[in-house]
């Protein structure tokens, strides 16, 4: 047997969770404080996992390496969060939410994982409201919906554009309520370094104090690890600047298997790059694919004008503009996918239609003035105004757009000085998320006993493509709702444990390798910055493993990223010393994995020969520039085991993945 | 987007670490994009120290889209800089002149003590909020149905709008009192706002003041400069707010 056994229950679909449930062990409250949990990263996962620990009476020990666990980036998350109510009496359902998101992941999740993520979805809306929570509601004083990509339904959750955020401190407030009673013990500003293995099992972690620089060692029976996604190893992506695979990275480097790394969601509406000291890219809301239009001129010598500057996009006739997601793809129009958005865009820059005056001309228009009417419209008639002039048709249109989005429009302006109720927003794809992730088994578990992997941090439910607003579902559902059972089910054999030392010489041992590192850095005699490195890397990964990969580049990239992982080790220079505060060396420990990291990703894209979601394979595609899976030969998650420092010495185990409950077929949103 | 290029002048505080004293540095900065965020700028800054093998500034940043809270800086006598509405990290270089010079020192307060250089503590903020800033619910799949009370949209716009703190600390750091209030307040209102958080918004209110001056902060004078200067416009309304619910709680019988 592989040893890759997903553990997924017997049973029709909709009762696996249930009767799985149902039948796990269960740690009595009087045994629940003599045992420790870790929980590594505060975002939505590891939050409501440390809070929910903490309220069920395990000793909980959290880390975040920002100063407040407050700031994890999920915070940033703008549109929504999905979720099966069907208030909007749509015809929306448990097993559609489940049939969406597998069908959007491109047949590439496992379909026991999903269903149970539709099956909680539900239970996340009512467990944030009862935190009072703020979502957005209608006059009636009932939760309001919106549609995301890839639906045909208003299932999505939100607050303004801020729903990321208003759903973290609803997890941070619960998280903090831990904190002031003593159940949860924060470790602001401290990186997890490297896990501690004791006869297989995960003991413990080793942090460093990102403060005083100490390197400390913390053991527990069980480590959850829920520290997200790697999109930053293209450098530019809409992630925060600290977020990092390191803590994924070293638990794949002691044993667990690291599936799926070629998966990467690139996200259709971001603000094109300016500049060569740009140090990240800026997210616009999918949401406002609810309202805005994505179009580029239909005549070339139009698009040549604007980057020229001699012409505006206001100026151009309706009759003259290409609409193309709406031509390309009427059943969902502007609302297809991420993948599939990201890639039309790209097919019509690449044709010379881009409007952006940047090296490469990339970026599109998210064009709202049809929206600002229609709703302007509407909000007159609804103030029973019946012959409305158009200077009032826009001016409530306006209104009505501010609210909804006011917040997104604000920091497009401050960003690029150019007022989007006016003209249009210039848009183009960025890395965004990352699907591939810790391999982890129906409870979460990776392939280490007692280390569990939560939310963008594992690979389990989004398959090759995310859905919008399934993100924040994903985190939630994860800690609320399934680690608390299957964890506590892992530790019911572990109440007679004791106390775990961290004398043990594994801690010893752990502790040193992550010094030799730290030594290695500060000593290193280098001349060049970690940026100068990671932008290098960067750039292979943005070109080469991007949006558009082919064998040729992929074989390149392997071999260009093996050398400046070896240049960047010889020639790196960190300034300061490793007992205070230096952001330079924290930099430098990331990139070191994100080196390892970025040629695993080009590997399994190689591997991986068939376009599917986010992966596209350029000589795997039809007449119309749609992805061709190939299901006889790739219908599985591909999770790579470490054998050692030469990352192409990896190893592919694969999971083959079966659908029972869902016809697979080619997806199709025209 | 028209983008030109700027020379400038930077004043930069630094101080090695929290015991040491600190002092204003003085550095030139030339061919910087006015396209370019105000962090970007220090992060050019920066690449030039270390090619010249100096330390480099240390600052607090993490999302870079004004959402996380973590960027901070004085920048020219006011926090988060001369703009409105906005974090450091959205605060563009077209803002300032060619030849201009620039003075960036961190947030200071007595409850925020300083780090190294740029950074400064703000435990004393999730303090607060493990003090009383949430409503007592534990994780339960069978809490009730979201839908089953209904929330006048006006009350959950308004509490929404508190909700939009970012915890930040520009409101301290603006303050001639180095007052949490702002801060506190917008948690306050949240939860007063909506009938979740009713049940003990007695106990909120009252613990959640006592932390805030055990940890330091000072009195509030009305002045108004925290709304100012905050980056998402919480409004001194809230701290009105505040200040009926505390009496209330004050006045209200002990249990």
């Amino acid at each position: 047997m592989s040893i890759l056994d997903s553990k997924i229950p017997e049973g029709h679909i909709s009762q696996k969770w249930t009767d799985y449930k149902d039948h796990l062990k269960l740690v009595a409250p009087n045994n629940r404080p003599k045992i420790d949990v870790i929980v590594v990263g505060t975002g939505l996962a590891g939050a409501s996992a440390a809070a929910s620990f903490g309220e069920m009476g395990y000793n909980v020990k959290a880390f975040c390496f920002q100063d407040s666990p407050r700031r994890a980036h999920s915070i940033a998350a703008q549109g929504g969060i999905n979720a099966a109510k069907n208030y909007q009496n749509d015809g929306d359902s448990i097993f559609r939410l489940f049939y969406d998101t597998i069908k959007g992941g491109d047949y590439r999740a496992r379909e026991a994982n999903v269903h149970r993520l539709a099956e909680v979805s539900g239970n996340i809306i009512d467990q944030c409201v009862a935190q009072g929570v703020p979502f957005a509601r209608e006059y009636g004083g009932l939760l309001d919906n919106r549609s995301f990509g890839g639906t045909q339904v208003q299932r999505t959750f939100y607050a303004a554009g801020q729903t990321g955020q208003q759903l973290l401190l609803g997890a941070y407030s619960a998280l903090s309520r831990q904190i002031g009673l003593g159940r949860v013990k924060m470790y602001n500003r401290h990186e997890m370094l490297d896990i501690v293995k004791v006869d297989g099992k995960a003991r413990g972690i080793i942090a460093r104090n990102l403060v005083t620089g100490a390197v400390e060692r913390h053991s527990a029976h069980a480590v959850i690890i829920a520290s997200g996604g790697y999109g930053n190893v293209y450098f530019l992506s809409t992630n925060a600047m600290g977020s990092n695979v390191t803590a994924a990275w070293k638990v794949h480097k002691q044993g667990a298997l690291f599936a799926n790394p070629c998966y990467v969601q690139i996200h259709p509406t971001c603000i094109p790059v300016h500049g060569t000291n740009q140090s990240k890219l800026t997210l616009m809301s999918e949401s406002l694919r609810n309202s805005g239009r994505i179009w580029v001129p239909k005549k070339k010598e139009d698009a040549e004008a604007i980057r020229a500057g001699k012409l505006k996009p206001t100026q151009i006739a309706e009759e003259d503009r290409d609409y193309y997601l709406e031509r390309r793809y009427p059943a969902f129009g502007n609302l297809v996918p991420r993948d599939v958005a990201s890639r039309a865009a790209k097919e019509r820059c690449d044709a010379g239609f881009g409007i952006e005056a940047n090296d490469t001309n990339e970026g599109v228009y998210l064009d709202f003035s049809t929206e600002i009417k229609n709703k302007g419209k509407q909000t007159a008639y609804a103030q029973g105004i019946h012959n409305p002039s158009e200077e009032q048709i826009i001016a409530l249109g306006k209104k009505w757009v501010e609210e909804k989005y006011g917040n997104l429009f604000q920091m497009y302006e401050k960003i690029t000085d150019e007022n989007p109720y006016e003209t249009p927003m210039k848009i183009y794809p960025a890395v965004h998320y990352t699907m591939g992730g810790v391999w982890v088994d129906y409870n979460l578990q990776s392939t280490i006993p007692g280390c569990f992997v939560a939310g963008e941090a594992n690979f389990s439910d989004h398959g090759a493509n995310r859905l919008g607003a399934s993100a924040l579902m994903q985190g939630l559902a994860d800690g609320y709702f399934v680690l608390p059972y299957t964890v506590s089910d892992y530790l019911a054999n572990e109440i007679r444990t004791g106390a775990i030392s961290t004398d043990l010489p594994e801690f010893e041992a752990a502790e040193q390798r992550v010094k030799n590192q730290i030594d290695k850095f500060i000593a290193n005699k280098g001349t060049k910055s970690v940026d100068y490195f990671h932008k290098k890397l960067g750039l292979i990964m943005w070109n080469k493993v991007g949006m558009g990969r082919n064998a040729q580049g992929l074989a390149e990239a392997i071999e260009e990223i093996a050398q400046i992982r070896e240049e960047f080790h010889r020639d790196v220079f960190v300034p300061g010393s490793a007992d205070e505060l230096n952001p330079e060396l924290e930099k430098a420990i990331r990139v070191a994995d994100f080196m390892e990291l970025g040629q695993l990703m080009a590997i399994d894209a190689l591997q991986r020969k068939e376009s599917c979601g986010g992966h596209f394979r350029e000589e795997y595609q039809d007449a119309e520039g749609e992805t061709l899976r190939d299901d006889e030969n790739f219908k599985f998650a591909g999770a790579w085991e470490y054998k050692g420092d030469d990352i192409n010495q990896e190893v592919l185990h694969k999971e083959e993945l079966k659908y029972e409950f869902i016809k697979i077929a080619a997806r199709n949103y025209k | 987007m028209a983008s030109k290029t700027i020379n400038i002048n930077l004043k930069i505080w630094r101080q090695k670490n929290a015991n040491s004293k600190g002092s204003m540095e003085t550095y030139k900065l030339d061919n910087v994009s006015t396209d370019s965020s105000f962090l970007e700028m220090l992060d050019q800054l920066n690449e030039q120290l270390i090619n010249e093998r100096q330390e480099p500034v240390a600052f607090d940043h993490d999302c870079r889209e004004g959402i996380c809270g973590m960027c901070s800086l004085f920048i020219n006598g006011e926090a988060h800089g001369p703009d409105r509405a906005v974090t450091t990290c959205q605060l563009h270089m077209r803002k300032f002149k060619d030849g201009e010079t620039i003075f960036v020192e961190p947030f200071r307060a007595k409850a925020f003590p300083v780090i190294k250089d740029l950074v400064v503590d703000r435990t004393s903020l999730d303090r607060i909020q493990q003090a009383g800033g949430f409503v007592s619910v534990n994780t339960s799949g069978n809490t009730m149905d979201a839908n089953a009370i209904p929330i006048p949209k006006h009350d959950a716009d308004k509490s929404f709008e508190a909700a939009a703190c970012i915890g930040c600390g520009a409101c301290v750091a603006t303050c001639v009192n180095a007052s949490a209030m702002l801060f506190v307040a917008a948690k306050v209102s949240q939860y007063a706002l909506l009938p979740q958080g009713k049940v003990e918004a007695r106990d909120r209110v009252l613990n959640m003041v006592r932390t805030m001056d055990e940890e330091g902060f000072g009195n509030c004078t009305n002045t108004g400069a925290c709304a100012v200067e905050c980056p998402k416009e919480i409004s001194l309304e809230n701290i009105a707010r505040m200040n009926r619910e505390y009496l209330k709680g004050m006045l209200s019988s002990e249990k």
